[in-house]
């Protein structure tokens, strides 16, 4: 038998999901192991130092770099607030003066001889992490930061924008195949996460950010909505950083796409919990892909009947998800694994598979243009 | 070489360890000359769960073992080295661009001449740079200190200055990099290498700015003199100290490191070696470009300057988009000869680059795909030409006859028009199911002028023959001359305005006549606007491309190299596609009204067997 890999998105009812939540310097971890975490828990802070202000303060007081030493009022390491006169220098036996003031407050940071350049590097930035799921802290990484972990159910999108956030599921949509349009977005979807079918349309995502809603999962989204909405065309899948007021997963591809069935059917039993959400989306090596995770509150320690399935590959009767046209978005069972090349109708030739859709029809596909359906 | 001599050496066992794929091919000395026997490939096991790339290599060797029966690897599988008999390889060599690559920041005082030439450095030597500062760069000095701070390149190249020039710029760029204090990619125990390749007179200085902070390392001058670049000592300590700290830090090459029998070479260096050494030996001028999922490489030599450029988001699956951005929906869907509606074309184009693997099943789809290869193409082509120019900021001895063309210096070396041979690799091109799409593409794309030989390099086997010349250039050129290249054939355009825009009466603007290898003679003329191909194939025993006499004349107003209605006498070579006869005129336009483009685009189609009739009838 014929046999291929092509791995696909996790959409599960119940998984224990670990995050890793890491300073980007070293500093305080301020939780310990075994500790209870809320999304909104600050687990780990640092201070990043500061930013740095460079000015010529040679060509302000006219003076040649070189004397500059005997010019400057504070040395390094000393603190300077902004506006303060940092160098003075005096000229036609003390007729005319001219200073030299402090352009940001900090710690001056250097002063250079060779370029009369001083450096001044402005307060710290004090950043910190929280925890994002609500959770347990289950290791603790010296100065670094900590590992959260969670039971719960966790679906992974294919694309996504806006950063991490959580709130209350809500389906506002009938079934899988609902445009969520902006009629079916009110006041009542404040802070919540809010459930569409295939596609969100422009003025629902518009809508969805004033009512400020924290929120959407849906199928698909049209590639010329994203750009009115990014105000930019979306150059290359690297995402999470944009400040739009809202986080989108989308969990089928670009254009109108049903939500798979067994997606929607696990958001819809999960409706009123509590939803952690990312947008983050990195198509390149080390691959990251958008998120829900929905944890169960309860003790994480308790044994779950925990099943690792073995990845065996694809294989004949594994669900699949059909993941370019001409097929787009339909999901079927692979009905056989042919070993050798074939032509397709562009000539290419390539390893195929052949699927039966959910209606009993047949198609031979590339293998590379599908997606195992993962449990 | 574990002191073989070159003529002792008959075995060669090569890989190239890519970001996704590792691939190794045995060479081997038959009847007096190299040729490639296999080519084995495994998936590369640089990150998570492997972590150590040497998994990888021993897969691809292995898999050269299986198809060849010639046992490579021993018990402990270690390479066996030297050869005898039936067992092992002379010896062994490797390229590398996984993890990323070599990833630089370059600096310099003026951006278009010491930054210029210390990014053109980085480039040669087959880095990715992530960014150029410099004096003049219109950011403020806390901008810049910012980015370079965020910013984790593997190393940083600074020049600046003219030897016996001021120093204080220099210096002053120094003391950004002081104040970002910026922190190496990979690998924490470690400061970032740092080559000062500027001002003689600024050495020490630099040294007081930068000694302490980070691992500095000082050689001559890469422009000491505003006539002249000097870029061999930088590119040298770049590779030196890529194999230092950059590959000594990536999971399992110290390992890597110690089989090799020459140091490893950053990919896109290596493939620039082996166009730059068959340039050189052959005397001509060259384009290579090497189109990927992420990025679009392109390697020139004119005028025996070399060049190289890497267009960072032009590519064919995680860039696909970025194409589409940059160039626009128009210049996309100009080459495809049916309509398409918007919305539709701009899902597929994000389901692409969302799900960058897939591959193109129905024809229409290859056709849209290979438009924007075009597009990817040319967009890499004009920042090739804009950074391959002559050196700027030089005071010029012009002539009366100049007087009337005032330019700033640094005009492009790039010259259509003496350009001999354009080679195409990556999967777009190389893997087209029909050779003529590929030889279009670049045709399309790069507009040859007069007569320029087409090839595909079709497995990539460019990067391993390109560290093979460093170490034995004979095996490396015979093999890329008779292994390497898929020739696809000879492009004749003629340079001149084509009268076929919309309809007008198309006049002859070439006639030619070909004595074929058998004798015959193929003779006839072609039209402005119109594309023709003539069957000229490999030699079918030894698959080296069929040549035959040619001899051109343009009409008035037209060239082939000779002047303007100057008649030309050559030999053409052929190829899997033959001669490609364009009459459509360089500068080229496509018609601008859409019923005559679509059929045009059709009838070139169809001339070059492109696709399918049945396919382009049906569209």
């Amino acid at each position: 038998m014929g046999h291929a890999y092509t791995p696909g998105l996790k959409v599960t009812e119940k998984i224990q999901v670990t995050k890793r939540r890491i300073l980007p310097l070293k500093g305080d971890v301020l939780v310990k192991v075994g500790d209870k975490v809320k999304p909104d828990t600050v687990v780990a802070r640092t201070l990043l130092p500061g930013n740095v202000e460079p000015f010529n303060v040679a060509n302000v007081l006219g003076i040649p770099p070189e004397d500059i030493m005997f010019h400057m009022l504070r040395k390094e390491g000393e603190r300077v607030k902004q506006g303060e006169i940092i160098a003075k220098s005096k000229s036609f036996f003390g007729l005319f003066s001219s200073e030299c003031k402090s352009k940001a407050e900090g710690t001056v940071e250097s002063i250079s001889s060779v370029t009369g350049q001083v450096l001044i590097r402005g307060n710290p930035i004090p950043v910190e992490i929280k925890a994002y799921l609500d959770g347990e802290v289950v290791e603790v990484f010296e100065r670094e930061g900590v590992a959260v972990s969670t039971w719960g159910s966790f679906i992974q999108g294919i694309f996504g924008i806006g950063g991490e956030t959580h709130g209350e599921i809500k389906v506002v949509v009938k079934d899988n195949t609902e445009v969520l349009t902006d009629k079916l977005i009110d006041r009542d979807c404040k802070d919540k996460v809010i459930v569409g079918g295939s596609l969100v349309t422009a003025d629902a995502i518009k809508k969805a950010v004033s009512v400020e809603a924290k929120g959407v999962v849906v199928g698909g989204f049209d590639d010329k909505d994203l750009r009115d909405f990014l105000g930019y065309d979306l150059g290359v899948a690297i995402t999470g950083s944009e400040e739009l007021g809202i986080s989108l997963v989308v969990t089928e591809g670009f254009g109108q796409i049903n939500m798979a069935e067994k997606t929607f059917s696990l958001l819809k039993s999960k409706e009123g919990k509590m939803a952690c959400i990312n947008g983050a989306t990195q198509i390149r090596a080390g691959v990251i892909r958008p998120e829900v995770v929905i944890p169960y509150v309860g003790d994480m320690h308790k044994k779950e009947a925990k099943v690792d399935l073995e990845n065996i590959g694809l294989t004949e009767g594994y669900p699949v998800r059909v993941i370019r046209e001409p097929y787009f978005g339909h999901l079927g069972k692979v009905s056989a694994l042919p070993p050798a090349l074939q032509k397709l109708e562009s000539e290419s030739s390539a390893r195929v598979l052949e699927v039966e859709f959910q209606d009993g029809t047949k198609a031979i596909i590339p293998r590379a243009n599908v997606e195992m359906l993962e449990e | 070489m574990k002191g073989l001599k070159p003529e002792d050496i008959k075995i060669i066992l090569a890989t190239d360890c890519g970001s996704t794929t590792t691939k190794a091919i045995l060479i081997e000395k038959k009847g007096g000359e190299f040729r490639l026997i296999v080519r084995g490939e495994a998936p590369t096991t640089v990150e998570a769960p492997f972590e150590d790339v040497t998994m990888g290599v021993l897969n691809a060797v292995g898999e050269v073992e299986e198809l060849t029966g010639r046992k490579l690897l021993d018990e402990k599988g270690q390479i066996i080295s030297p050869a005898k008999g039936n067992e092992g390889t002379d010896i062994y060599i490797s390229t590398s661009s996984a993890g990323g690559g070599l990833q630089m920041m370059v600096a310099g005082v003026v951006r278009s001449m010491t930054a210029e030439s210390a990014e053109r450095a980085a480039l040669g030597a087959g880095a990715i740079v992530m960014d150029v500062i410099a004096s003049n760069d219109k950011r403020l000095p806390h901008q810049q200190i910012q980015r370079i701070r965020h910013l984790r390149p593997d190393m940083i190249l600074l020049s600046g200055g003219i030897d016996g020039g001021t120093t204080t710029h220099v210096v002053e760029i120094a003391e950004l990099i002081s104040a970002a204090d910026p922190k190496p990619r990979l690998g924490t125990g470690y400061k970032l290498p740092v080559i000062y390749a500027g001002n003689v007179v600024a050495r020490e200085a630099i040294k007081e700015t930068l000694g302490e902070k980070v691992d500095l390392d000082i050689v001559d001058n890469l422009r000491p003199v505003l006539e002249r670049e000097n870029l061999l000592p930088a590119r040298e300590k770049i590779h030196d100290l890529f194999m230092e700290h950059v590959m000594a830090q990536a999971p399992g090459y110290r390992k890597l490191m110690t089989w090799t029998d020459a140091p490893i070479m950053p990919t896109p260096g290596a493939v620039g070696l082996i166009i730059k050494t068959i340039a050189d030996q052959e005397g001509i001028e060259a384009v290579g470009v090497d189109i990927g999922g992420a990025t679009t490489d392109i390697f020139s030599v004119f005028l025996g300057v070399f060049n190289r450029t890497v267009s960072a988001n032009l590519g064919m699956s995680y860039s696909v988009s970025n194409v589409f951005a940059e160039a626009g929906l128009e210049n996309v869907m100009r080459w495809v000869p049916f309509h398409m509606n918007e919305r539709d074309l701009r899902n597929r184009v994000k389901n692409k680059m969302i799900r960058p693997t897939t591959i193109p099943q129905m024809m229409e789809e290859l056709i849209f795909e290979q438009a924007i290869a075009k597009e990817a193409l040319r967009l890499a082509f004009i920042q090739h030409k804009s950074f391959a120019t002559a050196l700027k900021g030089i005071q010029q001895q012009r002539t009366i006859a100049d007087a009337f063309d005032q330019s700033a210096g640094g005009l492009t070396l790039v010259n259509m028009m003496t350009l001999n041979m354009l080679i195409g690799s990556g999967g777009v091109l190389s893997h087209a199911p029909r050779r003529q799409q590929a030889a279009l593409m670049m045709i399309d794309s790069f507009l040859p002028e007069a007569i320029t030989r087409l090839a595909v390099d079709s497995i990539f086997m460019m990067p391993q023959l390109g560290v093979l010349s460093a170490v034995h250039p004979k095996a490396a050129t015979e093999v890329f001359d008779k292994d390497c290249l898929i020739h696809l054939g000879t492009c004749i355009a003629p340079v001149g305005e084509s009268s076929a825009r919309g309809g007008k009466e198309e006049k002859d603007i070439l006639e030619y006549n070909f004595v074929m290898p058998d004798g015959k003679n193929v003779e006839g003329s072609i039209k402005s606007g119109e594309m023709r191909r003539i069957p000229l194939d490999l030699d079918e025993k030894t698959g080296i491309p069929l040549t035959c006499k040619a001899s051109l004349n343009p009409h008035r107003g037209f060239d082939l190299g000779a002047g303007k209605g100057n008649k030309v006498e050559t030999t053409i070579h052929g190829g899997v596609s033959g001669i490609i006869l364009d009459g459509r005129g360089r500068p080229f336009i496509l018609p601008t009204d859409p019923k005559v483009r679509v059929q045009k685009l059709k009838e070139w189609m169809l001339a070059l067997d492109i696709y399918p009739k049945e396919a382009l009838e049906r569209l």
